[in-house]
């Protein structure tokens, strides 16, 4: 049952970096257009290169 | 004044030019529109986009505007927000789409909220996803424990999850706790009630279970309980931010300008700072912005948004115009008659608010479920107590199966029931074109058993069209068609582009002039030839829509106009008939044209020359025969009828406030999908009473095990995950 001591932390700890990237993306307005996004990748614009800002 | 000054006034900082000064309004107006395009960023509604390609072309059209440095458009909302230097003019992004065929509106971002973003739904999904984090999670350890760890082991996996739980409880949880706190301190009980005492008397025993090295422990079934109402009030909030979405932009559409004439020129302003006595100027083709007289000028006015009329009425001095009415020809000078606060639009507006409060007093099935369900489970659990304890089991012991049956009990699949289906009758509804706005609204469809429509612009297309032009001679036409091309208005522009498609080509006409008010003239040959009003051609007036067109000795045209079916109104006629609703036609249009119009689609019902309150009480004499009216209109006239139905609908050509009272929103020209809104609302509200009995038998069987005292963790865990997943399954089908 020692296993626990490291299985347990180490579940949390994944667990975790997935809660922050949901965290971080819902903050970067990722959340904000499902829609739109679901289209977006759909389209050829900036296969090539990287929308330049 | 230097470009530099106009520049730093534009930008709002300070408006330090004398004119602005002698203003005072205009400076009012440069700070107004400071606070909304700070920084250079604009937003537009962009009502037509639907795919990826609306995506590239939006967004490059909107780029290759000189200055715009950064367009996204939002496809969720169909709205554009622009990143651009101060220079650049919401009209010449506007322009620039309608150029590749995209229509667009300026929204006002103050009015929109700070950055139009939808708060509410974001924190409800950032409680959502924590949420699911944590039942991942202890649902994870709490396998352990059903699995049978025992003893320091058991007590470990217990606490880790109390760890993990009350901190998620306590930040997930608060829209239902704030929600059953406000209900309890104005005495009334609602959904969130029993949810918010299950939550936490199942996180409260735990605990103190564990503490007492117990064996039983609802930290899971307290999460899952959380994570699956949050998904429920997320969907609802979705379904809602569309509508709300859609509302807040209608009244941020209207940015009310009028042109003040005042001592040093003609100055915008805002209707607001108008006072009565001012003279303000209204262009061809523009919006009368407020109730007033006529004291220079001769024009002809659109009334039709008002009182449903298709015939343009004269204007001249002394005339008393309407706010929200069209000026068609000629410029006119106005007096102000009346404050902006005080225009028969506001009263119009008032009256529709009146009848709102008696459409809010509606109770959605969800409601109904709620005030049925929560007294009952509470009631069910305090008898469980006082069972036990009677039958001589001890206080922890009795305490402890009271709060199982409330947690067994919670209304998880009840929270689901609605939202999910609504959801998915929304979406659907949304692929053919019609967007749902009320969260209630297909509930009360599907209960209206009479519809009432308007006749301009909803049954018709609220556009003019020649009829029998062949009954003319083609020289005639030519002649027709050279002075109809030399005018903007509508009926010249729906005779010039009808004689455009039967080929006729103009006639060579010398000195074609427009005279507002009356019509174009100009000379052939020797003669003076005119096409006009029938009264000043030498025509004898008629009831229908007509233009008349004299070539000079004598000899007079008439040309009659019809209002053309809207697509799909005849199919959508039928169809309701054949669901066995009842159709009424109601309009402020003259008798014959409604009589035509009606017997042409073959309705019995019908009431013509009908006024804004009359529509009103015909709806209300109809409701209170029992009836469920469903009223479907587009004009400022409707507006209130549509407030006052049972249910509303609105076509997107409709006025702003018609589209804001109606419950649903027709996107395309064709009126047919409203008999698929109809038949959704009844399968939606099918699938819902459907919800119900799943729910129901659920606890069924739930409740009689955990009454006597047989729920265990586990079984809360799979009742609860099984019906909401069943629940939601079930609403699936209406996709």
């Amino acid at each position: 049952m020692e296993i626990l001591l490291v299985l347990i932390p180490v579940s949390l700890f994944l667990g975790g970096i997935g809660l922050a990237a949901f965290i971080w993306a819902l903050r970067s307005n990722q959340f904000d257009d499902l829609e739109g996004d679901a289209w977006r990748i759909l389209r050829d614009d900036y296969d090539d290169r990287p929308k330049s800002d | 004044m230097t470009g530099a000054d106009s520049a730093e006034a534009r930008g709002g900082v300070v408006s330090a030019c004398p004119a602005c000064a002698a203003a005072p309004a205009a400076g009012a107006l440069a700070a107004r529109s400071a606070g909304s395009e700070e920084a250079g960023r604009l937003i537009l509604s962009v009502p037509g986009a639907h795919c990826a390609a609306c995506i590239s072309t939006v967004e490059r059209t909107l780029e290759r505007v000189p200055g715009v440095r950064e367009a996204r458009l939002n496809l969720s909302l169909k709205r554009a927000t622009v990143d651009c230097t101060p220079e650049v003019r919401a009209d010449d992004l506007v322009a620039a789409l309608a150029a590749v065929g995209y229509e667009a509106h300026e929204l006002d971002p103050g009015v929109l909220g700070t950055r139009g973003r939808d708060r509410e739904g974001r924190e409800l999904l950032m409680r959502l996803g924590v949420a699911g984090f944590s039942m991942m999670n202890v649902m994870l350890l709490s396998v352990a424990v059903w699995s049978g760890a025992e003893a320091a082991t058991r007590d470990l996996l217990h606490w880790i999850s109390a760890v993990i739980a009350v901190p998620t409880v306590a930040f997930s949880a608060q829209p239902f706790f704030r929600n059953a706190l406000a209900a309890v301190r104005v005495g009334r009980l609602n959904m969130d009630v029993p949810i918010s005492l299950a939550i936490l008397l199942a996180v409260g025993m735990s605990l103190f279970e564990v503490s007492q090295h117990g064996a039983d422990a609802y930290f899971d079934a307290a999460l899952s309980l959380t994570f699956f109402l949050l998904a429920g009030r997320y969907l609802d909030h979705r379904a809602r931010a569309a509508a709300r979405s859609a509302a807040a932009e209608l009244a941020a559409l209207e940015v009310p300008r009028a042109i003040r004439i005042g001592p040093e020129g003609d100055t915008t302003v805002a209707v607001d700072t108008l006072a009565p006595g001012d003279l303000v100027r209204v262009l061809p083709g523009s919006r009368v912005p407020v109730d007033g007289i006529v004291v220079e000028g001769e024009s002809e006015i659109d009334r039709s948004v008002l009182t449903g009329e298709t015939v343009p009425a004269p204007a001249a001095a002394g005339t008393r115009l309407v706010a929200g009415e069209t000026n068609l020809t000629g410029p006119l000078v106005l007096r102000v008659a009346a404050a902006a606060g005080d225009t028969a639009l506001r009263r119009m507006a008032e009256l529709v608010a009146v009848a709102e409060m008696g459409r809010n007093r509606y109770t959605s099935l969800a409601d109904r479920a709620a005030a049925i369900y929560a007294p009952g489970v509470h009631l069910l659990a305090l008898v469980t107590f006082a069972g036990w304890l009677v039958a001589g089991v001890g206080l922890r012991d009795a305490l402890n199966v009271a709060i199982a049956v409330l947690i067994i009990t919670c209304p998880c699949a009840l929270g689901l029931a609605v939202p999910a289906v609504t959801t998915a009758a929304s979406g659907r509804l949304f692929r053919r074109n019609l967007l749902v706005k009320e969260g209630t609204a297909l509930e009360r469809l599907a209960e209206v058993d009479t519809v009432v429509f308007d006749k301009t612009g909803t049954l018709t297309m609220g556009m003019p069209e020649p009829v029998g032009l062949g009954e003319h001679p083609r020289a005639a036409l030519e002649v027709a068609r050279a002075l109809a091309d030399a005018s903007a208005h509508p009926l010249a522009r729906a005779l010039a582009s009808a004689l455009a498609d039967a080929g006729v080509k103009p006639a060579r006409v010398r000195d074609v002039r427009e005279i507002p008010g009356k019509g174009i003239e100009g000379r052939r040959g020797g003669a003076i030839v005119r096409l006009g009003r029938p009264e000043w051609v030498g025509a004898e007036p008629s009831d229908e829509t007509t233009s008349c067109l004299s070539l000079g000795h004598g000899q007079v045209l008439t040309f009659r106009f019809r209002d053309r079916l809207r697509p799909g109104a005849a199919a959508l006629v039928e169809r309701m008939r054949a669901m066995g609703l009842e159709p009424h036609v109601v309009s402020g249009d003259a008798p014959a044209a409604v009589r035509r119009l009606a017997t042409s689609l073959g309705i019995e019902h019908f009431v013509a020359g009908a006024m804004p309150e009359e529509k009103v009480a015909y709806l209300e004499r109809l409701s209170a025969s029992g009836r469920k009216v469903l009223m479907i209109g587009d004009g400022l006239n409707d507006t209130a009828a549509l407030a006052a139905a049972h249910a509303s609908i609105s076509p997107a050509s409709a006025l702003d406030a018609a589209r804001v009272a109606s419950d649903v929103v027709v996107l395309s020209r064709d009126l047919s999908p409203v008999a698929e809104a109809l038949s959704t609302a009844r399968a939606a509200r099918r699938r819902i009473l459907e919800n119900f009995l799943l729910a129901a038998a659920y606890n069924a069987v739930a409740i009689p095990l955990a009454v006597l005292g047989h729920a265990s963790p586990l079984a809360a865990a799979l009742a609860m995950s099984a019906s909401s997943i069943t629940v939601s399954l079930n609403a699936m089908r209406l996709r």
